[in-house]
């Protein structure tokens, strides 16, 4: 009696998503996974947020594996413009055409139409984006960073998907690209470009994902290690540090031990405190954890 | 399995229980459009709606926009579609029977729940309107700072000093320039070449650049808010503060003013009035509790969770004007201007203690506030914050 919409399957379900991120060793949770799922399947930009090191832009690599494209990548950063963002002419070359035309006593207006064409033009992350054969994943990472005139200006981009080039007119998207943005907060975004995007939140992963996450990276590893790898990086990240560890530093760090032939962490704490270098990247945080507190949380950990 | 909610057999469909969802969630605070009842919708349409579970993560992904809505979701979507079986008869709610409450002042319509001593817009009875009407908790200190209440800002500011603090409003701005800009625009004469417009130059010369375009890095002015306490212990600096508020508001169009005492009122409305005389009126009508306690902790959060997320962005440089005297624990300060920080803006303290002899910042609120400072000044009188002018430049 209840009227429902029939459930249209237009793609597999987001458990078999995050099945097929697993595959290409990324291990997502439930949130993150039915977020992309809702977002490839509405064509809707998913805007991602989370501290650095949780894995973010890593989303975007892993979907574009599973789904056999390619990645474009957009780094914002403050002052970023159209001329790097989306197209621009290439220079060198119009000046030796019209060098070359004018030798030849070409007119023009003839000239003019050809060092504006599509010949000509370079294109940059967000045009070559929308001008693939098979959809890629735009990624553009840190979109926090870029000043507010380019999150306005992305804004009319992903709605419309089309560019306009005073020369050439409006070129629309040929496929439309999986849009993932990143932020991890130096700024807040606006809410426009909030209500245009499915949101998830990336968050440290707990222990038994963080061991997944080590076990797909790290296979070599042995159980009893990883268990205390994972387990002294989470005690650490409840210490008061400036740059917590990120899932990235883990890794670095499992890779560490590994390297120094560790099979304990509580065997040398020596030795630890040298592979600290790759979990704690500023001076107070070294500082922070001594090599009695490091053997303390190892010690914990095991 | 019975934890889902029932509905009413005369329930107008699963379309219009997600819309009535959606209206739930922006009575809570979520900022949400009519689009995103569409988007919701297909959203369903692409998991499988009876389960739960999926159907909880698909609206969150779609509803939530932030960190904070996405934490208070789960307790949401309990409430709306998990009531324990009960059932639920209307699924859209009827209009509102209470005004909402939007930005515009944090007093909120207090006429409907006092006694009511006089509509709060007409100014015989603004000064009987004291805090204890206001929020009925008969706290000690309103009743003590009574008489203050009743101070009149056109005793405190005249028409000379409005006058005086427009030159100075307008130096500053001249100073407060934004020298960050990296993007380029097209000007007669700067550093890097435009080679677009050099390339269409030269078209007409045979190719020859003769005529070079240039490109510059603009200025950018910078907006100015500030925020001025006008608690009891502040009574002998309000009045070149107010002035210099007035001014400021007079000379610049895009800055904003705010005083706050126990509340926080956004001034910059009124003192746009032309009449400055009118303008101070205006202002004593709405900051009534003018020289009562000061709760700046309390009140800079709430800016920076309301009109912060509207007027303050990284071009904006917020002033304080407030000697760091606070009622609340010195964290809500730390944590207030920690996130009104994360905004990109600057802020500037301007202390009238800071010049006298031997200050030290040792009032808690302000030793919470100073790692959060990018300048911590004295100001006392006008002519102070002409002097700010230099040390603002080099900001």
């Amino acid at each position: 009696m209840q009227r429902r919409t029939p459930p249209v399957f237009t793609m597999a379900s987001s458990t078999d998503l995050q099945k097929a991120l697993a595959t290409t060793g990324y291990i997502a949770s439930d949130d993150l996974a039915m977020a992309l799922h809702i977002a490839t399947s509405l064509g809707r930009p998913l805007l991602l947020e989370g501290a650095a090191g949780v894995g973010k832009t890593e989303v975007a690599r892993s979907l574009a594996t599973v789904q056999d494209t390619q990645l474009i990548r957009l780094q914002c950063y403050e002052g970023l413009d159209a001329a790097q963002a989306i197209y621009e002419w290439n220079y060198q070359r119009q000046l030796l055409s019209i060098r070359a035309a004018s030798e030849a006593g070409e007119t023009g207006a003839a000239v003019e139409a050809r060092i504006f064409s599509q010949d000509y033009l370079l294109e940059r992350p967000l045009l070559k984006a929308i001008r693939q054969d098979k959809a890629p994943v735009l990624l553009i990472d840190e979109i926090d960073r870029a000043d507010e005139e380019f999150e306005a200006y992305l804004l009319e981009v992903l709605s419309d998907y089309q560019i306009t080039i005073p020369e050439l007119g409006t070129l629309t998207a040929t496929t439309r690209p999986h849009v993932i943005l990143t932020a991890n907060g130096t700024r807040d975004l606006s809410d426009a470009l909030r209500r245009r995007c499915i949101y998830a939140h990336v968050d440290y992963p707990d222990r038994q994902t963080e061991l997944a996450i080590l076990a797909a990276r790290c296979p070599g590893l042995e159980a009893h290690l990883s268990q205390q790898i994972i387990g002294f990086v989470q005690k650490l990240r409840e210490e008061e540090l400036e740059k917590v560890p990120g899932v990235a530093e883990m890794l670095d760090f499992a890779a560490a031990l590994g390297g120094l032939g560790i099979k304990d962490l509580t065997e040398d704490p020596a030795v630890l405190q040298a592979a600290l270098a790759t979990l704690l990247k500023t001076q107070s945080d070294r500082l922070a954890v001594p090599i009695e507190v490091a053997a303390r949380l190892a010690g914990k950990a095991a | 399995m019975s934890r889902v909610t029932r509905f009413a057999a005369a329930d107008p469909g699963a379309a219009a229980r997600v819309s009535g969802f959606i209206s739930h969630l922006r009575d809570n605070g979520f900022n949400l459009g009519v689009s995103e009842t569409d988007t919701a919708l297909r959203a369903l349409c692409c998991v499988n709606p009876i389960d739960p579970v999926e159907a909880r993560l698909a609206l969150k992904s779609v509803c939530a926009g932030c960190l904070e809505d996405s934490r208070q979701f789960d307790v949401l979507f309990d409430a709306f579609w998990m009531a324990k079986g009960r059932v639920r008869h209307k699924v859209i709610p009827s209009a509102h029977l209470t005004t909402p409450q939007n930005t515009r002042s944090t007093r909120q319509d207090n006429t409907r729940q006092s006694s009511g001593k006089g509509a709060i817009h007409t100014p015989e009875d603004g000064a009987d309107m004291g805090e204890t009407d206001a929020d009925g908790t008969g706290e000690l200190m309103a009743s003590k700072a009574a008489n203050l209440m009743k101070k009149d800002l056109r005793e405190l500011v005249s028409k000379e000093d409005i006058r005086a603090a427009e030159d100075v409003a307008i130096r500053l701005g001249k100073a407060l320039r934004d020298q960050r800009s990296r993007r380029r625009k097209a000007a007669r004469t700067g550093r890097a070449l435009d080679m677009r417009r050099t390339m269409r130059l030269s078209l007409s010369s045979g190719g020859e650049p003769l005529r070079l375009a240039r490109r510059t890095r603009p200025d950018r002015p910078l907006k100015i808010v500030a925020l001025c306490d006008v608690s009891g212990s502040m009574m002998h600096y309000a009045r070149p503060f107010l002035a210099f508020l007035a001014g400021l508001m007079r000379a610049d169009d895009a800055s904003d003013a705010y005083l706050f005492h126990t509340r926080l009122v956004r001034i910059t409305e009124p003192l746009r009035d032309p009449d400055p005389l009118r303008a101070l009126n205006r202002i004593t009508l709405l900051a009534d509790g003018f020289g009562g306690g000061s709760r700046i902790g309390e009140n800079l959060a709430h800016f920076a969770r309301s009109y912060a997320r509207k007027f303050v962005d990284g071009r904006s440089v917020v002033l304080i004007l407030s000697d760091g005297y606070d009622s609340d624990t010195p964290t809500r300060i730390d944590g207030a201007l920690a996130k009104l920080k994360r905004r990109g803006c600057r802020i500037i303290w301007l202390n009238p203690l800071k010049g006298w002899r031997d200050y030290a910042p040792v009032a808690q609120g302000m030793a919470a506030a100073l790692p959060h400072l990018d300048d911590f000044a004295a100001a006392a009188t006008l002519n102070d914050l002409a002097a700010l002018e230099h040390r603002l430049a080099r900001l």
